[in-house]
């Protein structure tokens, strides 16, 4: 017998683009595979879906925001899918946390207003929909309070420096300040999941709120690196707001972040609750095409790789960082899975990059060439989806989860219709055969 | 340095593949999140310290650096996670080898690594070896004088061995064949879980064959006992390979860690990828739950499944993680009308094979098995599935619920 499977959609990748795929997939009765080779950006970004930050200047309207961009910028891949599908989208997931593996957990916002969130070294950042524990850090005009934020920082967690944070703030017109707890935590190094475990524990929980209580004064909200409970964030949140009598906030931290491990978490769980299967270590070798269609990929395994044959191939391989794309000492940019054309890369002749690393670099726009609904250019079954889609600067604009999270449903979504259509169904369909 | 017979490597080779990875790290710390021990405790600093970051501290012909590394359990889910392709368990497993070539090997590692010694001793006198498995005093014994921590999950021998069945049995003649490797835990404890898969492949129109075999070597090579691993390996290679006529033939197991020793540790970690009779053993090899579900994606499992009403836990041993095949055994669950299935998250029971046995670190497998039990029992399941013997073992040890190898559910639903 030769290791070949045979599903109706294959996706490639498990960061927020290929878990939405897969899950819409499999929930409209597609028979899915997410083959991943390790889990993606998930576990390093801050677990809030930043829709749109900056265009170019700060947004505190996404939804506004996102109508101009879409008519200014035909090729950005918002305009592809359009703001209804974003609408969808976040809906969908919002439903889905709700759904999800922890118990009374959910997100707050829309596209109404940007919330802006203090960052681990106190930066403001524009986001649209983010978890509730972090919802009291809220510093937009209108937001949820205008008390003073006292950071709290406990020694042994590294890359994260309250005074640092609360001192940014300020000059950021934020009334803060900061208190760091010399907590005993059985090593001199932590990061933030550990912490995140002895939150899971009431025990530990009451003798923290013991210690951090005397510091703490008048009004203030309390601001704490992004760590409050692995298993059960809601209940950790609301245990700490009561027993500190006080809002409480989680503040985004350095990798890894435990609010992306909840946001994987929940789309894994929707991808499973709906009959999918993610294989972890399933790297993408190679595919067979026949024709305008690639018919099997070939991924990763112990002892012999395995051809998964799929009527449709969904591409959600993440961008430079995650090596979906690469460019070579000859400047030729590349799509490493498929093979697929790339387009948005800087001509020979203009600057591939900007000497301040965090600036907007022009490499940065190169993507896999799709048409408008997402199919790659000359491939009628292969859709891309997240942020190896090229058009936009996720960096700059703050828009790489709402990217991932939209794109992933509306490549779904395309599927669906076209199974529909080859059903003789009139418009969606609610059932992949 | 040693010469290993047979595979003409040098142990403190480290095959350039698994070198070559290390650049691949882009400090994300994905492995550190999903790494069990180094969650636990602060003996182990984790797979992206010891796995990519020591490896540029360590010479082939200078003495290691640092030895933390031995508090790896080779549990293998930081090579899983990885999205930058770092083979960080095995390069962990690597320098783990080196310490021991370099101090020696504990006794006691010399021992519990030799399942099929062990279970000759036992198997005969297996009231008396059980006996003294639980006897208080024995076990303080076997601690001060070995290392093996004295409340450790010990399996019982069964008293006989799966071996001696299969050469009574006979297997209808379908013409339809497939190789069974067993392993030793079926062999001396387990062999009912082999009578079980034998019927579940002949229900299921196979004509099972049943090679003379022993044991892989996982073990011996887990506990960095490399050559004696090579050895082992090679001889089970050499026992099956002669049974795989062509690439149609299939070699099937139900022990998870030693079906994957055999597709991919050896050859990635043992440095055996060029041993012909291993590389055709490995391709042809697939696990129980790979196959039946195979089988059923194909429409070719039968499915006359009576309804089991029962709820309970599965577990995905790393082990099985490691075949990178998904979870086939939650998809064949689910196929059993009535049974509730609850898929634990938590990823590592902490027992890795023999390291949750060992005095020294009993009590960190315990603590990196935690997050497991806690899920088992908050999900309200009376029993667990788990396709990993030494990992039941620890289960039931650590929780008081059965635990059994997912297809004793799919036999039960058969009624055979
Ligand atoms: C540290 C960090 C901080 C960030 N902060 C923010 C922020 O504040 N706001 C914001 O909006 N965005 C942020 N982002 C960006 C955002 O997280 C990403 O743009 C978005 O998550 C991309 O999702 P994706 O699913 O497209 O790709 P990824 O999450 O990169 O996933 C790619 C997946 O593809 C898999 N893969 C790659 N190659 C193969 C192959 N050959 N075979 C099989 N699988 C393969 C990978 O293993 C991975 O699972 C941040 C990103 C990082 C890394
Ligand atoms: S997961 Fe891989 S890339 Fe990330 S820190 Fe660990 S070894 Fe490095
Ligand atoms: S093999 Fe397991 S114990 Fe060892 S570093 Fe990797 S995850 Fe940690």
């Amino acid at each position: 017998m030769r290791r070949e499977l045979h599903f109706d959609a294959v996706v490639i990748g498990a960061g927020t683009a290929g878990l939405t795929a897969g899950a819409r997939l499999a929930e409209a009765g597609a028979r899915v595979a997410v083959l991943t080779k390790g889990v993606g950006s998930t576990h390093l970004a801050p677990g809030t879906v930043d829709v749109l930050g900056y265009a170019p200047e700060r947004v505190s309207e996404p939804g506004r925001a996102l109508e101009d961009l879409v008519r200014s910028r035909v090729d950005h891949p918002y305009a592809l899918v359009g703001r209804g599908c974003v609408v969808e989208a976040l809906q969908w997931f919002g439903e889905r946390v709700a759904a999800g593996p922890f118990p009374g957990y959910r997100y707050v916002g829309g596209l109404e207003r940007n919330h802006l969130l203090p960052t681990a070294i106190g930066a403001l950042r524009p986001s649209a929909l983010i978890p509730e524990t972090m919802a009291a850090g809220d510093c937009a005009a209108g937001g949820a309070s205008a008390a003073r934020v006292c950071v709290v920082g406990v020694r042994a967690l590294r890359d994260f420096h309250p005074a640092l944070c609360a001192a940014n703030l300020e000059r950021a017109g934020v009334d803060a300040r900061s208190v760091e707890l010399n907590l005993a935590l059985d090593r001199a190094d932590q990061n933030a999941l550990g912490v995140a475990r002895r939150f899971d524990d009431p025990g530990w929980r009451a003798w923290f709120c013991a210690e951090l209580s005397p510091h703490l004064r008048g009004e203030e909200r309390v601001g704490l690196p992004a760590m409050l409970g692995s298993t059960d964030p809601h209940g950790v949140w609301s245990d700490l707001g009561r027993r500190l009598g006080r809002p409480v906030f989680e503040i985004p931290t350095l990798p890894p972040s435990v609010p992306g491990m909840r946001l994987f978490e929940v789309l894994r769980s929707s991808l499973r609750a709906a009959g999918g299967r993610l294989i972890l270590g399933a790297e993408v070798v190679g595919a067979e095409r026949s024709g305008e269609r690639v018919s099997s990929v070939q991924a990763h395994a112990a002892g012999e790789e395995r051809r998964y044959l799929a009527r449709w191939v969904v591409l959600a391989t993440g961008g430079f960082a995650s090596g979906a794309i690469e460019l070579d000492s000859r400047w030729v940019t590349r799509e490493r899975v498929l093979g697929l054309p790339v387009r948005g890369a800087p001509g020979a002749d203009e600057p591939r990059f900007v000497s301040t690393y965090l600036d907007e670099q022009p490499l940065a726009r190169a993507g896999v060439a799709v048409t408008g609904d997402l199919r790659a250019e000359g491939v009628e079954n292969v859709l891309v989806a997240g942020a190896a889609l090229p058009g936009a600067a996720a960096w700059r604009e703050g828009s790489g989860e709402g990217i991932a999270l939209a794109t992933g449903f509306r490549a779904a979504e395309v599927v669906s219709e076209a199974e529909g259509a080859r059903a003789g169904q009139p418009g969606r369909s609610e059932a992949v055969v | 340095m040693s010469t290993e017979a047979g595979s003409g490597l040098r142990d403190d080779e480290l095959p350039g593949l698994l070198r070559g990875s290390l650049d691949h790290c882009v400090k994300c710390t994905i492995c550190e999140t999903a790494c069990p021990v180094s969650n636990v405790t602060p003996l182990f600093p984790g797979p992206k310290y010891c796995g990519p970051q020591a490896e540029r501290y360590r010479v082939a012909d200078e003495p290691s650096v640092e030895w933390s590394v031995d508090y790896c359990s080779g549990c293998g889910i930081c090579t899983q996670v990885c999205p930058q392709g770092v083979k960080i368990a095995e390069i962990n497993a690597q320098a783990r080898n080196k310490i021991k070539r370099e101090h020696g090997v504990a006794l006691r590692d010399r021992i519990i690594t030799r399942p099929t010694v062990l279970g000759r001793l036992g198997t005969p006198v297996a009231p008396v070896a059980n006996l003294s498995l639980r006897l208080r005093p024995a076990r303080i014994l076997a601690e001060k004088l070995l290392g093996v921590h004295r409340e450790a999950p010990a399996p019982r021998f069964a008293g006989r061995r799966f071996s001696r069945w299969a050469k009574r049995h006979t297997s209808p003649r379908t013409g339809r064949k497939v190789v069974y490797f067993h392993g030793c835990g079926t062999e001396y404890y387990e062999p009912w879980e082999g009578e079980k898969v034998v019927a579940l492949l002949e229900h299921n129109g196979f004509e099972v064959e049943v090679p003379k075999q022993d044991c892989c070597g996982l073990p011996l090579q887990s506990s960095g006992l490399f050559d004696d691993a090579r050895r082992t390996v090679l001889r089970l290679a050499r026992a099956l390979a002669p049974f795989v006529r062509d690439d149609d033939t299939i070699i099937v197991g139900n022990a998870t860690s030693c079906t994957l020793m055999l597709k991919r540790e050896a050859r990635e970690i043992l440095g055996l990828a060029d041993d012909p009779a291993l590389k055709r053993v490995s391709e042809r090899t697939w696990d129980i739950c790979e196959l039946l579900l195979d089988l059923h994606d194909r429409g070719e499992l039968r499915t006359d499944f009576r309804p089991v009403n029962e709820t309970i836990a599965y577990h995905a041993p790393c082990q099985q993680q490691g075949h990178f095949i998904g979870k086939p055994a939650l998809d064949l669950l689910a196929l059993i009308p009535g049974l509730e299935v609850r898929e634990m998250t938590a990823r590592c029971c902490g027992v890795a094979g023999t390291y949750g046995l060992k005095a020294e670190k009993y009590e960190i497998a315990m603590k990196a098995g935690d997050a497991l039990f806690t899920q088992i029992r908050a999900s309200g399941a009376p029993s667990v599935a788990c396709d990993s013997e030494t990992c039941r073992w620890q289960i039931t040890h650590a929780t008081g619920r059965p635990s059994v190898h997912p297809i004793d559910y799919l036999h039960r639903a058969y009624g055979l």
